[in-house]
Formats: C-alpha cells, sequence, structure tokens
C-alpha cells in the first residue's frame, strides 16, 4: 500500500478536471505505484467530481490499470496462441518455481507479481513476456531464469 | 421535415427523429429492451434492429436517425432471425427462473422471450459457468447480477437522473457487469436507495425488497394489531397496476382494499405530512428569527426539507458539510411510526409492543429509512414494514379482491384525517406549497395570496423551480418579517437536487427554504410505483394530486383537526419537548464512494 497523500491533486492540476483527464491521471498513478489502490480511486473521483464506481468501472476495463496490489516488479507472460505454441506454458511453470507463486499471485515480500497477458505483439519473437515496461522476448526456461534475476537485487 | 417509409407505409417526420420514434407513430411497434423515455439512448441491446433497403447490416431502430428516402422493414425474415437470436443470447446469460421471479409476468425479456424464443434454445446456456452474484445488503432492493441483461438502464438512470453513479460498468467482454465501487455490497457504497434504477430495470436483476410475507404474517396473527398508512402518491398510481390508467385517483378503493386485506386500522401518513408542515414550518420561522434578527448562526440557512430519505442519504453522502441545513424533521413516515406507537397506542389503549406499523409507500429508501437505527423513538421499530405501491398491488391480487368493484371508504379516525396540503407533498413542490399555506398564514393571518390557494409558481416539472414570496400584513409577533421576500427554490431528481446543492455550498444562490425530492415529479414518480413510469405517467399522476387537493374540504395543514387535537392533548406544542422526542431527528456523515 502507498499513501495518496498531495499526488491526486498535482495531478488533477496537470490533466485538468474534466472526465477525459481520467485516464492519465490513472495512468501516470500505475506508471508511478503499480496499481490504485481504493483511497487513490476515491480521491480521484472527489477531485474530478464524478462517482468512484465510474472511476473503478474504468480502471477494471483496461488490463494494465489494475486495482488489486501488484508486487514492485509486474511481470505479464504473452498467452496469445503463438506465445502458448512457443513455450508459454514452460515459462509460467519455471516463473512459478523460482518466485513461488502461482499466476495471479504477488511474492511476499511484495517485489514480484506474476499475471498473464493477451498478445504484446511479439509473436515474431515468441515467448514474450513484459517486465513492468520492458519486453522480453524468445525466452527458454534457463534465459527466463536469468532475466528475472536481473530484477532480484 | 424527412419523408421516410416504414413497412411500405409513408410517414413525414421531423429531422432528428429516431426510426423508433417515426415507426411509433405509425403505429408499427418496434421490441426495445435498453431503451427507455427517461433515459438517453444507448444502443446496446440490439432488440430494435431493423433491415434497411440496401444497408450493409441491420440498423438499431432506437439510436439511428431518420433520413430522407429511407425505407425500412421491421418484419423482414432477416430481421425475425437477428431479433430471435438476439433475444436467445441474451436470455443464454440469464437466469431463466421465472415461475420464481419476483418479476414473474412484469419482465420485458419474459416478454421478448414469449414472442420470439419458444421451444429449444440454440445456444448453450452460461449462467452456471459464470459465479454471479447476489447482493441482498440493502433493506430496500436485491440486485441479483444473474438476472441481469447489462442493458444500463440503471446505470443510465442513477448518473442522468440521480447523478449519483452508485453502479457503473465495469470489467469487460464476458465478464462484464453492473458494479458498485470495487463491489463492495450496495447498503456500503453511495446508492441512496431511491429505487429509480429498481423501477427501469427490465428484468429481476434489481427489484425491490420484498415484505409482503411478514406483512401476511402480521395481518394473520390475532395478538397483532397492525396499522396501516397510506402515502400521498399512493393513491394516484396504485390504480396502474389494478388495470386503471395513470392519473386515477382511487383513494377510496384502496381504503377499502386495505380493510379487506385485514389492517387492523387503516390511516394515513397525509396526517402526519400535515404534522410535518407545522413542524417544519416553525422550524423554518425559527431559523429565520435567529439568523435574520437575532444574528445567532447556531442555525443554518437556507432551510433543505427532510421528507425524502433519497436525498437524506445523498446529502450524507455528498454534501455531509450542509447537514445543519437540514431540517431536523422525519419524514411524515417515520413521524406517524413514531406516534403509532406512543400515542395512537395510548389513545385505543394498546400495548406497542403488540402493534405492528405498516407503510405503503411509492419509495423504496423509505424501507431503508425504516431500518435507521435513529427511527426507534417510540421504544420499538417505529415503523415495522415498508411496501411499495407496487407490493400493495400483489397482496391485493393476491387477496382475490376484485378492486374495481370496490365501494369507496374513508379513513380511521385517530391519525386519519389529513388536508390537501399533506395530499399534495405527493408532487414536486408540494411540500412548498403546504408550508407556504401554512407559514404565510401564521404571520400574516391572512391566506396566501394566490387564488385558490394554488402556488402556482411552486408546481410543475420544471427541474429546478424558484419562487420569491413577499410577505406583507404580518401580526406584532413576526414584525420582523414585514416586507421581507421569502426566497424559496424546489428541485426534483438528484441531479436537480445537486445543483441546489452545489450552488448553495459554493454561495451562489440565497435561497430560505429549499424543497427537495429526490425521484424525478416528486414521489409520484418514486421508485415504487407502478412500472412503467415516465414523464407522461409523471404528469397524469402529477394531475390527479393536485385535483386530490382540490376536492379536499381542508387544504392547510394547520386547519386539520385531529392535527389541532394532538398537540393539544399530547405534543403540546411544535418544535416542543415531546415533538423533539419523537418527531425530529439527526443526520450522520457517510463515505463518498
Amino acid at each position: 500500500m502507498y499513501q495518496t497523500g498531495n499526488m491526486v491533486k498535482e495531478l488533477a492540476e496537470k490533466h485538468g478536471r474534466k472526465r477525459e483527464s481520467l485516464m492519465p491521471i490513472l495512468q501516470e498513478i500505475v506508471r508511478k505505484h503499480n496499481y490504485l489502490t481504493d483511497d487513490v480511486m476515491v480521491a480521484v473521483a472527489t477531485e474530478l467530481d464524478i462517482s468512484a464506481a465510474e472511476v473503478y468501472g474504468t480502471a477494471s476495463f483496461y488490463t494494465f490499470l489494475d486495482t488489486q496490489e501488484r508486487g514492485k516488479n509486474v511481470i505479464r507472460v504473452c498467452k496469445t496462441i503463438t506465445c502458448s505454441m512457443k513455450g508459454k506454458n514452460d515459462i509460467v511453470s519455471t516463473l512459478e518455481d523460482i518466485l513461488k507463486i502461482k499466476v495471479g499471485e504477488t511474492t511476499p515480500d511484495k517485489m514480484f507479481t506474476l499475471l498473464e497477458t493477451n498478445c504484446i505483439g511479439w509473436c515474431h519473437k515468441a515467448p514474450a513476456i513484459l517486465i513492468n515496461d520492458m519486453p522480453y522476448t524468445d525466452l527458454t526456461p534457463e534465459t527466463v531464469i536469468d532475466v528475472v534475476k536481473g530484477y532480484m537485487r | 421535415m424527412v419523408t421516410l417509409k416504414i413497412n411500405e407505409q409513408e410517414v413525414k417526420v421531423a429531422e432528428g427523429t429516431t426510426v423508433l420514434e417515426a415507426a411509433k407513430k405509425l403505429g408499427v411497434i418496434i421490441p426495445t429492451l435498453c431503451n427507455h423515455p427517461d433515459l438517453c439512448v444507448a444502443g446496446n441491446c440490439r432488440v430494435c434492429v431493423v433491415e434497411q433497403t440496401g444497408a450493409r447490416t441491420l440498423i438499431a431502430a432506437c439510436a439511428m436517425p431518420v433520413s430522407e428516402g429511407m425505407d425500412i422493414h421491421t418484419n423482414s425474415l432477416k430481421v425475425r432471425n437477428a431479433r430471435k437470436h438476439i433475444v436467445e443470447l441474451l436470455l443464454s446469460e440469464h437466469r431463466a427462473d421465472c415461475t420464481k421471479c419476483y418479476k414473474n409476468q412484469k419482465c420485458e425479456l419474459q416478454t421478448l422471450a414469449n414472442e420470439y424464443s419458444f421451444g429449444e434454445h440454440i445456444f448453450l446456456d452460461l449462467v452456471e459457468d459464470h459465479s454471479y452474484s447476489i447482493d441482498r445488503s440493502s433493506p430496500a432492493f436485491i440486485k441479483d447480477d444473474s438476472k441481469c441483461i447489462r442493458c444500463q438502464r440503471c446505470v443510465r438512470t442513477c448518473s442522468q437522473l440521480q447523478h449519483v453513479s452508485a453502479i457503473a460498468v465495469a470489467n469487460k467482454g464476458a465478464h462484464m457487469k453492473i458494479s458498485s465501487f470495487h463491489d463492495r455490497p450496495m447498503s456500503h457504497v453511495v446508492c441512496t436507495n431511491c429505487g429509480q434504477c429498481v423501477n427501469r430495470c427490465p428484468t429481476g436483476a434489481l427489484t425491490e425488497k420484498t415484505y409482503i410475507d411478514q406483512v401476511w404474517d402480521a395481518i394473520y396473527d390475532p395478538e397483532k394489531h397492525v396499522v396501516v398508512q397510506t402515502a400521498p402518491a399512493v393513491r394516484v398510481a396504485l390504480g396502474e397496476d389494478l388495470g386503471y390508467d395513470p392519473g386515477e385517483r382511487v383513494t377510496g378503493k384502496m381504503v377499502t382494499a386495505l380493510r379487506q386485506l385485514g389492517f387492523d386500522s387503516v390511516l394515513d401518513t397525509d396526517f402526519t405530512a400535515d404534522l410535518t408542515i407545522i413542524e417544519e414550518g416553525t422550524e423554518l420561522l425559527t431559523r429565520l428569527k435567529k439568523v435574520l434578527v437575532e444574528n445567532d448562526h447556531s442555525m443554518a440557512l437556507p432551510m433543505f426539507t427532510s421528507c425524502s430519505p433519497g436525498w437524506i442519504k445523498f446529502i450524507e453522502h455528498k454534501y455531509p458539510q450542509m447537514l445543519p441545513n437540514l431540517s431536523t424533521c422525519k419524514s411524515p413516515q417515520q413521524m406517524f411510526g413514531a406516534l403509532a406507537k406512543t400515542f395512537y397506542a395510548q389513545k385505543r389503549k394498546l400495548d406497542p409492543s403488540k402493534i405492528v406499523s405498516v407503510s405503503i409507500m411509492p419509495c423504496t429508501a423509505k424501507k431503508y429509512e425504516a431500518d435507521r437505527p435513529e427511527m426507534r423513538s417510540s421504544g420499538y421499530k417505529d415503523i415495522d414494514f415498508v411496501l411499495t405501491t407496487r407490493e400493495l398491488a400483489v397482496m391485493i391480487k393476491q387477496a382475490g379482491i376484485d378492486f374495481r368493484s370496490l365501494e369507496p371508504d374513508n379513513y380511521d379516525s385517530i391519525m386519519g384525517t389529513s388536508t390537501g396540503a399533506g395530499v399534495i407533498f405527493g408532487a414536486t413542490g408540494g411540500v412548498m406549497e403546504a408550508a407556504l399555506r401554512t407559514a404565510y398564514e401564521l404571520v400574516t393571518g391572512k391566506p396566501v395570496p394566490f387564488k385558490n390557494l394554488n402556488i402556482m409558481p411552486v408546481r410543475g416539472m420544471e427541474g429546478v423551480k424558484e419562487a420569491t414570496i413577499k410577505i406583507e400584513g404580518t401580526t406584532e409577533e413576526w414584525r420582523f418579517l414585514e416586507g421581507a421576500e421569502l426566497k424559496v427554490a424546489i428541485a426534483h431528481g438528484l441531479v436537480n437536487a445537486n445543483k441546489i446543492a452545489k450552488a448553495v455550498s459554493t454561495g451562489k444562490a440565497q435561497y430560505h427554504f429549499i424543497e427537495i425530492m429526490a425521484c424525478p415529479g416528486g414521489c409520484l414518480g418514486g421508485g415504487g410505483q407502478p412500472i412503467p413510469t415516465n414523464a407522461a405517467i409523471r404528469q397524469k399522476r402529477m394531475e390527479a394530486i393536485y385535483s386530490e387537493d382540490m376536492h379536499m374540504d381542508l387544504r392547510k395543514s394547520h386547519e386539520n383537526p385531529e392535527i389541532i387535537a394532538i398537540y393539544n392533548e399530547f405534543l403540546e406544542k411544535p418544535n416542543g419537548h415531546k415533538s423533539h422526542e419523537l418527531l425530529h431527528t439527526h443526520y450522520i456523515e457517510r463515505e463518498s464512494y
């Protein structure tokens, strides 16, 4: 959990308080903190004078605007057909083994969250994952361990 | 004007008219689900698809504006097949346990299924694959996602009519659902329980929480003395659920029906509406005196009315800083409840623990109001059960009463006598008009200076109304008000209430007294009223309310003999000690989500 503080007010000053400011505000919060807390969604709603249910509705529509607590690093494994055919399942089980969590879970130290995602456009270099904003491609169970270890420090 | 053809018939309509409206003009029926005359076009259920010659795909009649030379077919093979598939796709995600459903035979989807989808269904039933939830947390209504077809009438209602948006569309694709903030229980979010969504839901996904069985149990219990009160707006709408056209007044027949149902005493919320006027009017004058004359700002102006429990919850959530501006008067329902188990019990020599107090309301929020912990000033739950107009109609049908053939009758006495001022509480502007009729006369000794006591500026369906009443010829006691201009405002529908609340809270508007009703049209358009409710029907009910007022012998609250008697015998004086104990309340600041 992170503190909301003045962040939302500052973002509203920056992006404006119209309905169309909602997305950039939410995106910037997620960029900074990886997910949206209930408090932050209520604060955004208050700032923009819309309802909290609408903020939640918008956030829940977009996979990348998480409303569940996420770790510092969010790993998204592409689950679409090409990656599946090129060994996505092995990548997932390798990640589950080294992180000791299942897909959808966050490590107890809040360092990693493991998720699946729809196509991220790297079919030609499948299987692919995203860690935060960074794609890693042509993965094997061996190389994905190295990639994740790079984030463990 | 635009000329087009629908099913080979030519029709001329204004530009901007939709195909659906044009068809209606010709008497051609196109089925709809997501469409509602009170709400903006959504075009998401697709049930209204029609064929346009030359167009590549079928078009949604509700959303498509007419164009010159259009050639529309509403009943071609292509249309029929598409409609059948659309209805069946909706059914494949709808838990169709119709015989057990509260909306059985009142469900718009069921009607369509009846027309388009009998026999074997062609699509798989997907209901079992979804983990739908049923939210029973509110005392006023039930939200059953397994019956939701995601037409979003409720979402549009909550946002456009009520400016609450307690519910919105969440998630996407197959997981899309109508959700509160983070799917929290409806009892724990900004929902005002107004029931406008319930009134508009085409299926059984949103229904009032019914207490019919509990009321029957009380009636059949020989130990119990069951009193019933009926709200002003019920008598002008109940008929609609019993085969009458909108706008029919059925007061006398309703009283007879209630007696035949087995209620021990049939009484009138209009009586406590009159009482509210005395209490609230006195409170207003006290506030005016304190603030304007004595410069004592411990009391706030403007004063807002407090009869509408949907409005109360709205202000508690959204404008808690203005709670001191709310009149402390309980609503007529709750005043009645508090008096039924005290004053009425004493007069009738009844043990209040044996009294069951039932109210018939045009409202679902009243169910919530009756459940508020503050509403136990008699030492018992002041109101035991609240039924909507619709539920009363169900009971009348259950009892096998032929409503049309009933002889009209009068209310019982002790809290059954009322005036026209009490009746007009059911329409937007009515509380204001009733209050002015009494307050003006109290201050000046003369009736309000309007023909037949009809204060026309406060009437009508305008969202926000304003009026200024000049006070002239005051009596000695009220000399400080001589020449003063009392500025009043009226709003109905929370979207309009929000406009006024915002203007007042930012200091942009200066009023003394503001009437707010949560529902469009006031109580006559309440969430518990017969379905459908729309602008044309609200208009009819409003005309009926004012005609009921005109037919009353007494039309000013302070002339109600039972009101005079209750102050003499029991309450002593308006805003007195006993009043404060029984008839006034306080409010709570609530979360903003």
